[in-house]
Parts: structure tokens; C-alpha cells; sequence
């Protein structure tokens, strides 16, 4: 879901309730991951294409949803390999494939402030004392804040680079870590000077 | 409306950031210069509520407790606040704790976008913007709330030739009084009215052609700039 930001449309699924969206992507979720069962994977598969075609987003917009987990997918593939079988990696990976790009897909077609409105729809029946405003806003920053400290961790990894330092982590982390903690610092204030406390 | 100083302090631990500043501002434009820890964005933050001052009182007209309802600020770096993914979100985001009509939003948002001719980037993704166009969001995203006072600290700084100029224009046309901090001489240049803070004190206070000068020839001497 975290992958990537809203791409603009007026399909059905960017009109849908954004509550919604994320109630089937819950329901999507829990049985494609509960009901261990091929037919059930490529149901689920078939279902999360034809999202995408109701959409209007192609192969390439699914493909950027599971692209920044290649690596980790790869590493279960291989260790599910390694310890089961064929099938059963094959089945294990297409299924965080599938649900990965489900996620992604609900984020492609919800702006933030839907996605807002929609956390605080779920949240209705909620008890008083949960602070429902400050949650939708919360998650809504992360859509905002991810390009940005992706964009952060790359400035860093050029500027550790320049000194030789691209393999040492520490030399990577640590700065990455202090600038995200000052931005958020300086954005709480930045939402305080817009009246929002 | 004139914004009212009165002997206010801003002490952080055992640093005294501000000292005793009185002063009324009612200009059009106002600039303040001072090196750096000087305590002139600590000055700035205080019009907008975001600093409280340790003793003393600021006023904007009568008003002492409501400041950011009035009086809009302007940030240095743009990427820190705009906070929502798409521009016309992100302006309407500012809006939300005025719980105006959803048509009245749009038409501010429309109004201001297109005051500032930006309406092209109104359903852009705020992230994918330049530096010079986050900035103008930045700036509309104050404009839509309709503030009677805009404070801006260093809003140059990041931006190239081009785009300060664009800014400088935008600036120029803005029909609310603004506080402008900066280093960028040129800016400050055609103001009503400059204050030099050195020490947490208004080292000068006049018009641009008495101030900047004597500015300028303190910054020579290196140990006083």
C-alpha cells in the first residue's frame, strides 16, 4: 500500500467510498491469506487484474507496486525453495504479490484526504478518547512523507558515496534518521502555524 | 492592525534569546536582518504564536491569544510545509479547522490558485513540484486562509535567480502587511521599514537606506557580523 502515491482518474474505483476500498482490501487480504488454496490464489490474482483494468492502470502500475519488494521477495522465494517445494515457493511468493499489489491499488485511486475520510469513517463508532482527527492525519502524512524521505535517503546515499562510504550503514542510518526526526519536527510546527494543533 | 510588542523576553534555559523588545509595526512591508542566532526568527515566531514569549505581551490589534487565525507564516524550506500529497488537498488541508462549506473552499482554492497563476499545478503531485512552484503552493496554501498578516522567514534562500524573482513579484503584489526575515539584501531593498536584531535586541530600526548601509559596513568587520 506504501509503495506508491495516487495516480488521477475518474474510473469506478477512483470514485468508490474510500471506507469502502479498504474494507474489501481487508476482506481481499485476510481470505487470499486464510484460504490456502491455488484456486483461491488465482481468483485472487484475476480479481486484483481486473482492478487494474477497471482503473485504467496497466502491468507497469502493478509492477511499481511490487518493485521496492523484490528483494524480500526473492529471499522468501528462494528460502521457501530451499526448505519446501517448487509449488509451495511459487504459491508463497504470488500471494505477497497479490496482496501487495491490492494494497497498492487502493492507493493509486484514494487521495489522501479521501483516504482521511475514510480512516475517520471506520473510526466513527470508535471510543471518544481515541483521537480519531489526529490518526487520519497521521496516516495521511505517510503518503506525503514517503517520496520525501526516499528522496532524503538518497541525498544521503551520494553524499556517504562521495566519501567512500556507501557500504557502511551506520554512515547512512544515522543521518537519515536525524534529518526525518527534524522534518517531522519542523512539519508539526508547520501544521501548528496553519492553525491545526 | 497594528502588531504590539511590549517588553517581551524569549529565555530558553539560561539563554535570553529576545530582550525587553517594545515596538509597533503597521507598515505595508517590513524587513528584519541580523546574523545568524541573532534571534530574529525567534522574533518572527512570535507573530504567529509559535513562540510564546517568556514575559511580556504581543498583540495584534486587540488580539493576543488567537494570533495564527490572523496572522499567516511562510516557512524557509517549502517541502516541510506542504504537508498532503496533491496540491489542491494540500490547500484545502489549511482550511479544515475553519470548518467552512466545502463550496467555499474550492473557490478560495480556485481564487488564490488563480491569483497567483498557478491554477496548471492545482492537481499535481506535490512532491513531483520544483523548488520555485512548492514554494508559490507553500505561499497559497497561507493565502487561502485569508490572513491580515504573512511572515516570512528566509523564503528566498532556496530558490534560484528565476524563481526568487517570480517570488519577489508575488511578494510585491500581496495586498496583506508582511514580515519578511532574510539575509537577501536585495529583497529587503525597496521595504518601509527595516529592523536590525543583534543579541536578541533591535540593534536598528529605520527605513532601508539608513539601515542596510550601516548593516553592510558592520558585516565588514567580521567579529561584529
Amino acid at each position: 500500500m506504501l509503495t506508491d502515491l495516487y495516480i488521477p482518474g475518474d474510473s469506478l474505483l477512483h470514485r468508490a467510498r474510500p471506507a469502502w476500498k479498504l474494507g474489501v482490501l481487508f476482506l481481499y487480504c485476510t481470505s487470499v491469506f486464510v484460504i490456502s488454496h491455488p484456486l483461491m490464489l488465482a481468483a485472487g490474482l484475476a480479481l486484483v487484474a481486473l482492478g487494474y483494468g477497471i482503473a485504467g492502470l496497466g502491468p507497469r502500475d502493478a509492477f511499481t507496486a511490487i518493485r521496492p519488494a523484490l528483494v524480500v521477495l526473492l529471499i522468501i522465494f528462494v528460502a521457501q525453495l530451499w526448505l519446501e517445494t517448487l509449488s509451495l515457493a511459487a504459491y508463497v511468493t504470488l500471494r505477497l504479490m497479490a496482496l501487495l499489489m491490492a494494497a497498492a491499488l487502493v492507493t493509486y485511486t484514494t487521495r489522501a484526504s479521501e483516504f482521511t475520510e475514510g480512516i475517520l469513517a471506520l473510526l466513527s463508532r470508535a471510543p471518544k478518547w481515541v483521537p480519531k482527527d489526529k490518526i487520519a492525519l497521521a496516516m495521511s502524512l505517510v503518503w506525503r512523507f514517503i517520496p520525501m524521505i526516499r528522496a532524503q535517503f538518497d541525498e544521503v546515499r551520494e553524499a556517504q558515496r562521495a566519501r567512500g562510504l556507501e557500504r557502511n550503514m551506520l554512515a547512512l542510518v544515522v543521518p537519515l534518521v536525524v534529518r526525518t526526526l527534524k522534518t517531522a519536527d519542523e512539519v508539526a510546527e508547520a501544521i501548528t502555524a496553519r492553525s491545526l494543533d | 492592525m497594528t502588531m504590539r510588542f511590549d517588553r517581551v523576553s524569549v529565555t530558553k534555559g539560561t539563554r535570553e534569546i529576545l530582550s525587553e523588545i517594545t515596538l509597533s509595526l503597521n507598515e505595508h512591508r517590513v524587513g528584519v536582518i541580523g546574523h545568524n542566532g541573532s534571534g530574529k526568527s525567534t522574533f518572527l515566531r512570535l507573530f504567529n504564536g509559535l513562540e510564546k514569549p517568556s514575559s511580556g505581551t504581543v498583540r495584534f490589534g486587540e488580539t493576543e491569544d488567537d494570533l495564527r487565525h490572523h496572522v499567516g507564516f511562510m516557512f524557509q524550506n517549502p517541502d516541510n510545509q506542504v504537508v498532503y500529497p496533491m496540491v489542491e488537498e494540500d490547500l484545502a488541508f489549511g482550511l479544515k479547522s475553519r470548518k467552512l462549506p466545502k463550496a467555499e473552499v474550492a473557490a478560495r482554492i480556485e481564487r488564490v490558485l488563480s491569483e497567483l497563476s498557478l491554477t496548471h499545478l492545482k492537481d499535481r503531485l506535490t512532491h513531483q513540484l520544483s523548488g520555485g512552484e512548492k514554494q508559490m503552493v507553500a505561499l497559497a496554501g497561507v493565502l487561502v486562509t485569508e490572513p491580515e498578516l504573512i511572515c516570512f522567514d528566509e523564503p528566498t534562500t532556496l530558490l534560484d535567480l528565476r524563481n526568487k524573482m517570480q517570488f519577489m513579484s508575488a511578494l510585491s503584489t500581496l495586498p496583506q502587511p508582511a514580515v519578511v526575515v532574510s539575509h537577501d539584501l536585495d529583497l529587503l531593498a525597496g521595504f518601509d521599514r527595516i529592523l536590525h536584531i543583534a543579541d536578541g535586541r533591535i540593534h536598528a530600526d529605520g527605513k532601508p537606506e539608513d539601515v542596510i548601509p550601516a548593516y553592510k559596513a558592520l558585516c565588514e568587520d567580521l567579529d561584529e557580523c
